[in-house]
Order: structure tokens, then C-alpha cells, then sequence
């Protein structure tokens, strides 16, 4: 594949990657070619987990897939989380207990956070602080995130019981 | 610039037989770091991640030997029911990056990548691992120690792929412990696994990010076993232990750099070494 189109799936849409160079990482090409800012890079050596999407079923760090290597695999990023333009419960979560400073680990935090909760909607406070261990908050909020997630699980386990 | 993306093992072999000297890519963790820093040229590329028979692992019919193939993400390993078969290497896989890391990185890379700080060599090296290697004309197994042969440099020759390792299943202590500048998501500055095979009778120690490639310190090995009956159960004193761990360091030759000193390296070998020793011998036995 040298220049060739490839053709990647996320949020369930099928896009075509034209013109791009075949070693570029997914982060990249999700920012830069397809128009999905939401996934943020830093680091981008797979230290602080700004750029975590879900590729078919594991939060991964998109800066370390080769965008072309991803061709057949099923990506959920950010923007394809809520189904209808609304905040989605963990996000709703992250706004009400101040899980947000600046904002730049939030996406990834989201993702990793409806990850963590997709699997286990019980988690104790060591297996979010595990969840979570690969998302760095530059800020050093982690008290009110801890406290986002905590709130999200409660509010799920609260819409189960009923 | 090729990328062929395998959904066989004989593709990706194909693959590389087609377009020599490709670069073969698993979970990416190491490659597309070297790529997003300008630090590698990418010509070739053959991506390993589809291939469904390098994520397989079997225990052999005697029950005496576990293989895994070299697609297995750490991930795997940390959970049951590997971390069962293998305690170190859960231990291990534990420690490596972050979860995001894990779901992605493998054994196969860890050892084409070949650092000596990788987290799982030195748990390949205490269990005297066999490495599998497929062309698409021939198979080779080589010893874990024949494999690893320097800073980034191993024995595999371009048209091969790493397959799978093939590790004993002990009847022991196995762990790891390493340290780093934090305790999370940090490479090694210095890493140990103590191995206990309590049929055998042997302690094998392996010492990781200490020297060009991973070492075995068979000089203290010996020594031990000249000390103490080393069939279960132990009976190590806590002097033996912090002798052992003296003589386990003498035997690394580490460096300074930008993750730690060789002084405090050769430190903490002794310290880690000592103290996987006396988790080894309390192993199995009730608490005081």
C-alpha cells in the first residue's frame, strides 16, 4: 500500500484515507484526515493516554496504531460515543463533579472511563484507579475524576436497580 | 512504502519473503514511537495483528511445557488462567506501561525489539525459554540465551517471524520486581525474576536493563545451590539472601544513562534479588 486508499470504520462509518503516507499513526489520521479532532495527541509515545480510542473492544493509544494497519478494525473514538449529540452520562458525570480543568485528558479519559464501565459496571476504587492508571491528568485533578467515575458507576447501578 | 496486513501466518511469511527486510509490527507500541519521532525509516511493512494463530497458547499433553505464541498481549498474561501457569510473567506483564499498553504490546515484540530493559526477557531468561522461528522454507528453535544477543540485536534473521516461546511449567516460587523513577508506567532502570524450581532443585535468576542483553546469573546460582538444599521446601536465612543478592550483582556490568546510575543499578539488583529470594522461601508456607 503506497499512497494507496485505505478505508478505516469509526463510529461505525467507513471513511477513505487518500493521499496519505502509510506510516502514519491512527491519532494523526483521525485528527488530520478524517476531521475527528476530539481524539488528542501529546505525548504521543504512549505515556499519557490523551489519544485512547477503543479498537475492536480494547482502549488502546491511537498514537501507537499504524493508521493503515487498522484497516479491518472496529475504532469508537470520542465523537462516537453519544448517540444523539447529547453529553453522555460519564461526560454529564465528569461536568458535575469538576472532572474537567483544561480539558486535554478529558476525551481520553472518557473513553477510557465508558471502556472501564462497558465491562464492569461495578468497579471498585482500584480497579478505576487502574482503568484509568494510563490517562495522565496534567493538572493533577484525579481527586474530582476519581469522583466523576464513582458518580457515573453509581448513577448506572441506580438506573439498573429501578 | 508497502503495509501488508497478514490474516495468516503464512501471508505474513509470504510477505516477508516478497518484500525483504520489511519491518514486521504487532501491537506497534515500540515501532510507532521510533516512527512518530522521526527516529526509523519505514520502508516495507508486514502488520502482525490479524494473524489469529500468534495469539494462541497451549500446555503441552505432559503437562511440562506451556506455549505462547508471540501475538499475545500482555494483557493476557496478567489475567487468569495464565497468570496461574505463569506467576513471573503475570507479574511481569503487570508492570508494563499502562492498560492501554498492555492490550497492545506482546512477547514477540518485546523480544524483536530486544532491549535489555524489556519487562518479559528476563522472565524468558530464568525459565530458559525456547524461541520459535518460522521462514516460509524453514523452522528454527533457538535458547532464549542464543536469541538475545546485545543492545537491540537479537538472532532473528530478516525473513523470519518470531512464532511463538515455549516455557516449563514449574513447581515453585516464580517473581519479578523491577524499579524505575515512579512506580507506574516507567521502563525499567533495573528488573529481576527469581525462578524456583522446587523439583529440579535450582534457583535461576535473571537480571534485566543491567548490560547490553538480559543475564543469568549462573556464578550465584551455583554458589547457592553449594550453600543450601535448594529441593522444597527452602530454607534460605536472611544472611544467605542478602549474600545471594551481593553475588547476583556482581555478575551485571550496568551503565549510567538518562534512567539511573550503574551504582544504583548494581544497588537495587542486590536489593530486588535478596528480597524475590526470601519471598521465595516463605512461598507456600503458613504465616508466623
Amino acid at each position: 500500500m503506497s499512497n494507496e486508499i485505505y478505508r478505516l470504520t469509526v463510529n461505525g462509518i467507513e471513511h477513505e484515507v487518500k493521499d496519505a503516507w502509510a506510516g502514519e499513526s491512527l491519532l494523526y489520521v483521525l485528527r488530520e484526515r478524517l476531521g475527528l479532532p476530539g481524539t488528542k495527541g501529546a505525548c504521543e509515545q504512549g505515556e499519557c493516554g490523551s489519544c485512547t480510542v477503543v479498537m475492536d473492544g480494547e482502549a488502546v493509544c491511537s498514537c501507537l496504531v499504524m493508521a493503515a494497519t487498522a484497516v479491518d478494525a472496529d475504532i469508537t473514538t470520542v465523537e462516537g460515543l453519544s448517540l444523539d449529540g447529547e453529553p453522555t452520562d460519564v461526560q454529564q458525570s465528569f461536568v458535575e463533579a469538576g472532572g474537567v480543568q483544561c480539558g486535554f485528558c478529558t476525551p481520553g479519559l472518557i473513553v477510557a472511563v465508558h471502556h472501564l464501565l462497558d465491562r464492569n459496571p461495578s468497579p471498585d476504587e482500584l480497579a478505576i484507579k487502574e482503568a484509568i492508571s494510563g490517562n495522565i491528568c496534567r493538572c493533577t485533578g484525579y481527586g474530582r475524576i476519581f469522583a466523576a467515575v464513582e458518580r457515573a458507576r453509581d448513577q448506572r447501578r441506580a438506573m439498573q436497580a429501578k | 512504502m508497502t503495509v501488508v496486513n497478514a490474516t495468516s501466518l503464512q501471508q505474513a511469511l509470504e510477505a516477508l519473503h516478497d518484500h525483504p527486510g520489511a519491518r514486521l509490527v504487532q501491537g506497534g507500541t515500540d515501532l510507532m514511537v521510533e516512527v512518530n519521532f522521526n527516529r526509523t525509516t519505514l520502508h516495507d511493512v508486514v502488520a502482525l495483528r490479524r494473524v489469529n494463530e500468534l495469539k494462541r497458547w497451549h500446555i503441552a499433553e505432559d503437562s511440562q511445557t506451556i506455549r505462547l505464541g508471540a501475538g499475545i498481549p500482555y494483557a493476557e498474561m496478567e489475567r487468569s488462567p495464565l497468570c496461574h501457569h505463569l506467576p513471573a510473567l503475570a507479574q511481569a506483564a503487570r508492570t508494563v506501561g499502562s492498560p492501554q499498553i498492555r492490550a497492545a504490546g506482546s512477547l514477540g515484540g518485546n523480544l524483536g525489539t530486544c532491549s535489555p530493559a524489556g519487562d518479559g526477557l528476563p522472565v524468558l531468561s530464568a525459565l530458559d525459554a525456547t524461541v520459535h522461528l518460522q521462514s516460509l522454507d524453514a523452522s528454527r528453535d533457538l535458547s532464549i540465551h542464543e536469541f538475545m544477543l546485545g543492545v537491540k540485536k537479537n538472532a532473528r534473521q530478516p525473513n523470519e517471524v518470531i512464532v511463538a516461546v515455549t516455557l516449563p511449567v514449574l513447581n515453585g516460587f516464580q517473581g519479578y520486581a523491577k524499579v524505575g523513577t515512579r512506580n507506574a508506567m516507567v521502563i525499567s532502570a533495573a528488573s529481576v525474576c527469581v525462578v524456583h524450581d522446587a523439583l529440579g532443585g535450582t534457583i535461576r535468576v535473571a537480571l534485566g536493563a543491567v548490560a547490553p542483553t538480559v543475564v543469568r546469573t549462573r556464578e550465584a546460582e551455583a554458589w547457592l545451590a553449594s550453600q543450601t538444599n535448594l529441593a522444597a521446601p527452602l530454607t534460605v536465612t536472611p544472611e544467605l539472601a542478602r549474600e545471594f543478592g551481593r553475588r547476583a550483582a556482581a555478575e551485571c556490568s550496568p551503565i549510567d544513562d538518562h534512567r539511573s546510575t550503574a551504582s544504583y543499578r548494581r544497588h537495587a539488583i542486590a536489593v530486588l534479588v535478596e528480597r524475590l529470594l526470601l519471598r521465595a522461601n516463605d512461598h507456600g508456607k503458613s504465616p508466623r
